[in-house]
């Protein structure tokens, strides 16, 4: 097959499906990472010692660390090494390990963001819900969160953003995300092969798709202007 | 019978001692100011009152009863201390305000968080909420802010966002409202604002504690006052024993450019 307009509908679906795969990760990756960032934000500043150090050693591994060792190391020890392969070997077994892998790795990242929130919020605040009688959790929940939100938008949107960039290494366990898809008409897929133009064309996907999640991070950045 | 007993306060950060075997009491509806230089121990003081800090030894007493006993362990207890704070109100030095919350809102939030423990919240929530927006709204009008309800804290000048403050703490119905330097962040125009409605509330005999650097405020609104210096209380008297006829030489050192001016 060989004229382009031949190839456009061909590749275009074949993107489509492997980006809806990126999408998932993107999406499973955000809704875990994010409880999961503040739970490891809480334990740093936690009274026990031990569960502090532990948290820190762990955060500065994870983020001294390339995310794609991670995924490899994720996704073959427990077979190679342990000779027990929890992932299987199908799809659904790459995706398993690609989303903890990226869980956790991001988990970390946001934690340190969230940490930065914190601490960025006046001592005065949480002075004033104690003097009015409000416990620990009413004086986060009611008081501290959404001044929190308000100033971790602008970081958490770069990270965000950086995310959906980022799915693309679980390609080197060949989950089969946009890149993975584009990539297969240079090997050969249904008919065409030799063609480097669709791993290109990827780009496009995820510049369209970061272009949507800027306008809405932006969006909520401005319904949180009402305040200072 | 007095409302409040302070005997033996200690207070030491890391190797510095703040405040030195602190003693006074005071009677329900009176007003007392505690003056003296920065760095004498008279914020600390007020905030082992309202458990910001908790005092190496002591006891402090409100209408009889024990709510701070530095030797036992009980009084340590977040859940006690929660309680037992609620005798004081605090007014802060930067008003402290929730800014997410509107001029309202910041008076009722603590209140409709307190109402959701009551047995009946359930099946009374809206009334008991209308409750609480209305007694929230009266004091907002009697700090002369009706007009401002609505606003947020940014929307507002330095004075009226102290008497939210202000309001928020009296919505809480303390015992005895305490005041950490209360116009010390506000410009002379805003200061007079907010001494007003403090002097307003001293005619309607709220028991009140205020550290201030006003003293012609102190002098004129107060029934005792205590001179702190140096983490002890030199004196603890009338403003005319204390503005007039001090003991100490420190104090009349303090005072003397007062007096003078």
């Amino acid at each position: 097959m060989n004229t382009f307009m031949e190839q456009l509908p061909i590749v275009v679906h074949s993107l489509n499906i492997g980006f809806l795969q990126t999408l998932k990760l993107f999406f499973v990756t955000l809704i875990g990472a994010l409880p999961l960032g503040l739970v490891i934000c809480f334990g740093t500043k936690s009274k026990i010692t031990p569960i502090k150090v532990v948290l820190k050693l762990f955060i500065w591994i994870i983020r001294g660390t390339p995310l794609m060792i991670q995924l490899l190391i994720i996704y073959y020890f427990p077979g190679l090494v342990l000779h027990n392969p929890i992932w299987g070997g199908d799809e659904s077994g790459r995706f398993a390990a690609s989303a903890v892998a990226f869980i956790i790795n991001y988990a970390c990242y946001f934690s340190e963001i969230f940490r930065g929130g914190i601490i960025s919020i006046p001592v005065g605040q949480d002075e004033a819900g104690k003097v009015l009688g409000m416990t620990r959790s009413q004086i986060f929940f009611k008081v501290k969160l959404l001044q929190m939100i308000k100033r971790i938008l602008p970081p958490m949107s770069n990270e965000i953003l950086t995310l959906v960039k980022d799915t693309s290494l679980a390609r080197i366990i060949a989950l089969q995300e946009i890149i993975w898809a584009g990539q297969a008409f240079m090997k050969g897929s249904q008919g065409i092969s030799g063609a480097i133009w669709p791993l290109f064309f990827t780009a496009i996907y995820y510049l369209i798709c970061n272009g949507l999640l800027t306008l809405l991070l932006g969006g909520f950045e401005k319904k949180l202007e009402y305040f200072r | 019978m007095n409302i409040l007993e302070v005997e033996h306060i200690g207070k030491s950060f890391e190797h510095t001692e703040v405040l030195k075997d602190i003693c006074f009491s005071m009677e329900k509806s009176q007003v007392l100011s505690i003056i003296g230089s920065s760095g004498s121990g008279k914020t600390t003081l007020l905030r082992c009152l309202n458990f910001l800090e908790h005092a190496d030894s002591g006891v402090i007493r409100v209408a009889g009863n024990v709510v701070f006993d530095a030797d036992d362990k009980e009084y340590l207890k977040e859940s006690v201390i929660r309680k037992n704070r609620l005798h004081f109100g605090m007014v802060f030095q930067s008003f402290n305000l929730f800014p997410q919350y509107t001029a309202l809102q910041n008076v009722m939030l603590a209140k409709q968080l307190q109402a959701e423990k009551l047995p009946d919240f359930k099946s009374r929530k809206k009334e008991i909420f209308a409750e609480i927006e209305e007694e929230a709204k009266g004091y907002l009008t009697q700090m002369g802010l009706s007009e401002r309800m609505n606003n947020y804290p940014h929307q507002l000048s330095g004075g009226q966002c102290q008497r939210v403050a202000i309001a928020r703490a009296l919505a809480m119905k303390p015992d005895i409202l305490c005041f950490d330097e209360p116009t010390s962040a506000l410009d002379p125009e805003l200061t007079g604002e907010v001494l007003r409605v403090i002097k307003e509330l001293a005619e309607q005999k709220m028991t009140m504690i205020i550290v201030t650097h006003e003293m012609a405020f102190a002098r004129d609104v107060s029934d005792k006052v205590i001179f702190m210096d140096d983490g002890y209380v030199l004196e603890y008297g009338t403003p005319d024993e204390v503005f007039n006829h001090p003991k100490e030489d420190r104090t009349k050192q303090f005072l003397g450019r007062f007096i003078e001016g």
